[in-house]
């Protein structure tokens, strides 16, 4: 029995020295502390889109970068060409794990804070995106697929192209201003900070941020997809007693 | 990330299942102009609203189905206006609609084989393309004569003209329409119209007007008042099956787009018993016209992007 209890004892021990070693130089490595001025986004029936503060503070000087990611999804985009004189649809690649939303923002042209290698490293920007086809595509179709999405992406306002600004208050204090258009899809999003000093990232810290449906819409949301019988019957009454007091006070008038 | 959109943000309405929002004021609009052709030509619209909510950015499956949703109103406002006319002939709306509930049956089954074939889109706007050419083309020379003849006078038209069709078996007194016809033609109208609607997602009112006035012999104020009674039911059945299956069926934009409708509709069926017949089948007739234009153009032109996203925006 004793031996038993101290075993355990020693286990524990062990473990929390261990968890100590390797704490102890992370934290002295976060150089990069943010957040965001609320962590919930709710989109109501008046939503038009809209702002999240993301603000932090460095240790010592450094260049800060920021990346937000809506959750992956599976995205197929369609080729057309044009066949006997009309434009058609005649290839299809489907990428099963592209970013729903993405754009970075930064204090600095990207470009001059880090060297290209390691912008790929850390997926900044949308030409350093992963995106793999389910199928394997030579090098041309695959380019030419891919600049398709983001071309697509870019035009629907969930891709931002050019990085939006990161300003510095002083040279430890840092804002910016996230914008989500509202056409923002729902989900867990993660809000990325980057430090970077002499073209190195040196530090690194993610944050949450919830983007979902609430108040009467997300009502609306729900009634429509666990309830569709009575939604599909709802919507019918709604449209039929409509087209009758119209009918009624149209004959009045 | 700092741009901010000038969006106007006055009238702005999120809607749930589409996923964006949209000026509340805009498709308010787009439902009444949609309702007001709806009084007018007896037709549902549905061919109209779809490309309408498209360019404002919902996703073609919503607009299909709660443009269906906003036809089940303006048609229920038209046929009162039209019925109090004594515009509907009910039986012939029963015989119209068993042959549709058939025919989209059938259309749902060959829906999925050409599916399956691949390029259903392109099967189907060239379907559409030579469908609304040939009606739309037939209706404006036809009209256009009548409106010739009207211009001299001449010795009074027959009623319809006889042919093998009224040979067949099954014959019913239709009081309304006028015609002692048999049940099986417009059972095979409704049937055809059936097949279309499914593959098409539209009510095919703009087909079933012109078949009734000119292969079955209606008077066009009639044809309009009943092809508005059975698109009510093609409608609500799109409805259903679009919310069961789909859960496309965007209520708040549906809404906004039936406000704007039913009131249309009501303006649309009084502008309809000022004009005469072969003015409003010559106006439909061009309104054909116009949308298969629009639909070739579609498949001629070269796209701005050749790269095109499949599926709806901001879903889950």
């Amino acid at each position: 029995m004793t031996a038993t209890v101290k075993r355990r004892a020693l286990a524990v021990v062990a473990t929390l020295a261990l968890a100590g070693l390797a704490l102890a130089p992370s934290a002295r490595a976060q150089q990069v502390v943010a957040d965001l001025s609320r962590h919930l986004v709710g989109i109501t029936t008046g939503f038009v889109g809209t702002e999240v503060l993301l603000f932090g503070a460095t240790e010592g000087e450094g260049d800060v970068i920021v990346v937000v990611r809506g959750p992956d999804r599976r995205e197929t985009v369609r080729r057309k060409a044009r066949v006997g004189g009309i434009w058609v649809n005649t290839d299809e690649v489907a990428f099963p794990a592209a970013p729903s939303f993405y754009a970075v923002a930064a204090s600095g042209p990207v470009g001059e804070i880090v060297s290209p290698r390691i912008l790929w490293r850390h997926r900044i920007g949308t030409e350093n995106l992963e995106l793999r086809p389910v199928r394997p595509l030579d090098a041309s179709d695959l380019a030419a697929f891919r600049d398709g999405l983001l071309r697509n992406k870019v035009r629907q306002g969930l891709y931002h192209d050019k990085p939006g600004r990161v300003t510095f208050l002083g040279n430890r204090l840092f804002r910016a201003n996230l914008y989500f258009p509202a056409n923002v899809p729902t989900g867990t999003y993660t809000v990325e900070v980057l430090l970077a000093r002499q073209g190195q990232i040196v530090s690194a810290q993610t944050t949450p941020l919830l983007i979902s449906k609430i108040g009467i819409g997300a009502e609306v949301y729900r009634f429509a997809h666990e309830n569709s019988v009575f939604y599909g019957i709802f919507a019918i009454v709604m449209a039929l007693a409509a087209g009758w007091i119209a009918g009624v006070i149209f004959r009045k008038g | 990330m700092l741009r901010r959109r000038r969006d106007v943000k006055r009238m702005q309405v999120y809607l749930p299942i589409a996923g964006i929002s949209v000026n509340a004021l805009l498709i308010l609009g787009m439902g009444g102009l949609v309702g007001f052709m709806s009084g007018l030509f007896g037709v549902g619209g549905g061919f109209l609203i779809t490309p309408l909510l498209i360019v404002t950015g919902i996703s073609p499956a919503v607009a299909v189905a709660t443009g269906a949703n906003q036809v089940v109103a303006s048609s229920a406002s038209a046929v009162l206006a039209h019925w109090r006319r004594g515009n509907v002939d009910f039986k012939m709306g029963a015989v119209l609609l068993l042959g549709g509930l058939a025919g989209s049956g059938a259309g749902v089954a060959l829906y999925t084989w050409l599916r399956a074939a691949g390029n259903l889109d392109t099967a189907v706007a060239i379907a559409y393309v030579l469908l609304l050419g040939t009606v739309g083309g037939m209706m404006l020379v036809e009209s256009a004569r009548t409106m010739l003849r009207r211009a001299r006078p001449t010795a009074r038209r027959k009623l319809h003209q006889h042919t093998w069709l009224h040979g067949l078996p099954l014959k019913a007194r239709f009081p309304r329409s006028r015609l002692y016809i048999s049940v099986l033609l417009p059972f095979a109208i409704g049937l055809g119209v059936g097949v279309l609607t499914a593959i098409m997602g539209v009510g095919g009112g703009f087909i079933m007007v012109p078949a009734m006035i000119y292969l079955l012999g209606m008077p066009t104020g009639v044809a309009m008042g009943t092809s508005l009674f059975q698109i009510i039911f093609v409608t609500a059945n799109v409805t259903f099956l679009q919310s069961v299956g789909n859960q496309t069926v965007d209520v708040v934009l549906a809404a906004l787009l039936l406000a704007g409708g039913v009131v249309g509709a009501q303006f649309g069926s009084r502008l309809a018993w000022r004009l005469r017949g072969e003015q409003l089948r010559g106006l439909l007739a061009l309104i054909v016209l116009a949308v298969g234009l629009e639909i070739s153009v579609d498949l001629v032109a070269k796209p701005s992007d050749l790269f095109s996203i499949a599926g709806a925006p901001g879903g889950e």
